[in-house]
């Protein structure tokens, strides 16, 4: 956890850190669990072919955003990807919203209009998953110019991928937000793969490392590990909101679930072996975060037991809220490409 | 009424709506110096937080465009040359041009992206395209191309005030003719072609640069009895196709003049537009004066035998009203 404060050499911030308060735990875990058991109905859905397009699963890599997003409020922005679920449940977007967006269906939070790709809820500083690899990263730009002409203390949060990674824009980005002090975190989840491509093929050095030749903190922490990403993210939005500029975390974590859901019936050869995934999973962001909570006595079996009991129950309720809800009337494919 | 430049009056529209709306903010490559004097001594006025230079990036500076709108800003990105929209396409394509849309209308989107267009410069092939063919395929763009100065300070400060993405495309870049433009408040809206000349004779549609060679042509048309009426879309998304099939009804023959390469280009769309609807009223096929596809050359010689001038349009004139001159 040392080593999540550590960027390039030096420290991140120099006001001592806090760690997740003990009253926030539950929360916490009710944050991660939500996006767990909402991703986990998604790919059941999707191999059953209720829904009508594709959609990215953020399975394991939970800890990343709700570590970062326990930080921020409705005022603050966050972009996001194509995997894009667990930033919109992380940041308060509604699980009943995004489940009636991805049916397609009228009372989804874009109306039917977006789906997976591009649930967004403005109104809770949600600018929207994307399905441009790297194009939330201009985005959160903007409305990271926006909040240090506002000057009022607010932060934007750009999401990506380590595919995105290799995007020129990452290195626009960098350049002008070090250049003007933007209140940017530049958040990159190295889930391992590039779509189908192993990192290790398509990415070279370290992405961390980047930022040092802008004069941005660059930093690597356990993005399985929602306790270090929690307070690696305390100090970067603590530097952002403060005018000392931006940084860039590099959350290592693995995607256990596909590119895709579905992708089984068309990838003409694996890109990973079963036994890499069973290994993987053994390190996830719930498994990490129960054990600590058990051992340390900072939350009991029973409670756990009891978040996830109710996140259960509530997902159904949005499922068949998503599933009976109407489709958009046809009349308005038409609207909305002009105010 | 004065007389200045289309750069001095886009200048002077920057001025007054920054000086109206604090939300207005201006970036882009060279801004405080303005390579074609625009956007010269804004950022003495407005200062370096509201007037930004910006680092050599377009991928960035459009993409960033649409994420200060998206949180409440009215920005305006200079973009420079029209060719390096290409350079910043995918957040213009792929996120202004849909983010409103695919988010449901939970947001609006004032942008406005300002570039100069064209050739005539030996500016050769990436520096001297007209860009709009590709941005008004996009749907959710609109985009505005003015001829005159008066047009383009109305239009500008219009497409600032302008709740959704505007392109804003200037022709003639430094070396413009000045013309008068109308003292106070001056606003056009978009989507109101303008008539430059009535006529009863024949429609000359141009766009941009095309509206002086087209004047030109109509005088020349003039010597020899053809009544040519000049019809200035002024913006192409939206696009005033009335005030344009109105004219064709009238006059039954139409020549459209854009400074475009031929494929896709504002001509074919504004030719199959009104032979979809007033194909009775056309005596003749409507002519296209157009760039032959290839990019636009260096040399001299050749931009000038590509690019569409007054006697092209004369001649494409002439070749369908011959029958009618002849009888």
């Amino acid at each position: 956890m040392t080593r999540a404060l550590e960027a390039n050499g030096g420290p991140l911030v120099t006001e001592k850190s806090n760690s997740i308060p003990k009253s926030q735990l539950s929360d916490i875990y009710r944050r991660m669990v939500t996006i767990r058991k909402a991703e986990e109905a998604m790919g059941d859905l999707s191999l059953s072919g209720e829904l009508p397009g594709p959609v990215h699963l953020y399975i394991g890599q939970e800890a990343t955003a709700v570590g970062v997003c326990s930080h921020l409020a409705d005022d603050d922005w966050v972009a996001s990807t194509h995997r894009g679920h667990g930033h919109f449940l992380a940041k308060g977007g509604v699980p009943r919203e995004m489940f009636a967006e991805v049916f397609g269906k009228a009372t989804g939070i874009c109306r039917g209009m977006g789906g997976s790709m591009h649930v967004a809820d403005f109104k809770r500083g949600i600018l929207g998953a994307n399905g441009i690899v790297g194009g939330g990263i201009g985005i959160t730009m903007g409305a990271a110019l926006g909040a240090s002409l506002d000057g009022k203390g607010k932060v934007a949060v750009a999401f990506f991928g380590d595919g995105a990674a290799n995007q020129g824009v990452l290195m626009e980005a960098l350049n002008v937000a070090s250049l003007w002090k933007l209140p940017i975190i530049l958040v990159c989840e190295n889930n391992g793969f590039s779509e189908f491509s192993p990192a290790s093929t398509v990415t070279a050095g370290e992405i961390w490392k980047r930022a040092e030749a802008f004069e941005v903190p660059g930093v690597e922490v356990d993005g399985n590990d929602v306790f270090a990403v929690w307070e690696t993210a305390f100090a970067a939005i603590y530097r952002a909101r403060s005018g000392q500029g931006p940084t860039l975390i590099e959350a290592a974590t693995y995607r256990l679930r596909g590119h895709v859901e579905y992708e089984h019936t068309f990838l003409s050869k694996p890109y990973r072996t079963d036994d890499e995934v069973k290994q993987k999973a053994l390190s996830e962001p719930l498994v990490v975060f129960r054990t600590h909570c058990l051992e340390n006595g900072l939350l009991t079996e029973h409670e756990l037991s009891a978040v996830e009991a109710d996140v259960s129950a509530q997902i159904a309720e949005a499922i068949a809220f998503a599933r009976e809800a109407p489709a958009p009337a046809v009349q308005q494919a038409r609207r909305f490409m002009f105010a | 009424m004065a007389r200045k430049s289309l750069i001095a009056a886009v200048n002077d529209a920057i001025r007054e709506e920054m000086e109206r709306d604090p939300r207005v903010i201006l970036f882009g490559e060279d801004v405080e110096t303005s390579l074609f004097g625009d956007t010269a001594g804004l950022s003495a006025v407005f200062g370096t937080e509201r007037v930004r230079n910006t680092p050599i990036c377009e991928t960035l500076l459009t993409g960033m465009t649409v994420g200060a709108a998206a949180s409440g800003y009215r920005p305006i990105c200079h973009m420079m040359y029209g060719n390096f929209i290409y350079t910043g396409f995918d957040a213009i394509a792929n996120q202004a041009a849909k983010l409103r849309y695919m988010t449901g209308g939970q947001i609006t989107l004032p942008l406005v992206y300002i570039a100069s267009i064209g050739g005539g410069k030996s500016a050769a092939a990436q520096h001297s395209d007209t860009v709009y063919p590709v941005l008004m395929n996009l749907g959710g763009i609109k985009v505005v191309v003015p001829s005159t100065p008066a047009d383009a300070k109305g239009l500008l400060k219009a497409a600032i005030r302008d709740d959704n993405p505007v392109v804003f495309l200037e022709v003639g870049g430094r070396t413009g003719r000045a013309a008068e433009i109308p003292e106070g408040e001056h606003l056009v809206e978009l989507g109101k072609a303008d008539i430059k000349r009535k006529g009863k004779d024949v429609t000359l549609v141009a766009i941009g640069s095309m509206v002086a060679q087209a004047t030109k042509a109509s005088a020349q048309l003039a010597e020899n009895g053809i009544d040519a009426e000049v019809v200035d879309p002024r913006s192409l998304v939206p696009l005033d196709k009335q005030t344009i099939i109105q004219s064709v009804k009238k006059t039954g023959y139409l020549v459209v003049a854009d400074e475009s390469r031929d494929a896709c280009s504002a001509a074919s769309y504004i030719a199959s537009i009104v032979t979809d609807e007033a194909f009775s009223a056309l005596k003749a096929p409507v002519r296209r004066v157009t760039v032959a596809d290839v990019a636009i050359p260096y040399a001299p010689t050749l931009e000038k035998a590509v690019i569409p001038n007054a006697d092209s349009i004369v001649a494409a004139v002439n070749s369908i009203m011959s029958e009618r001159n002849a009888a």
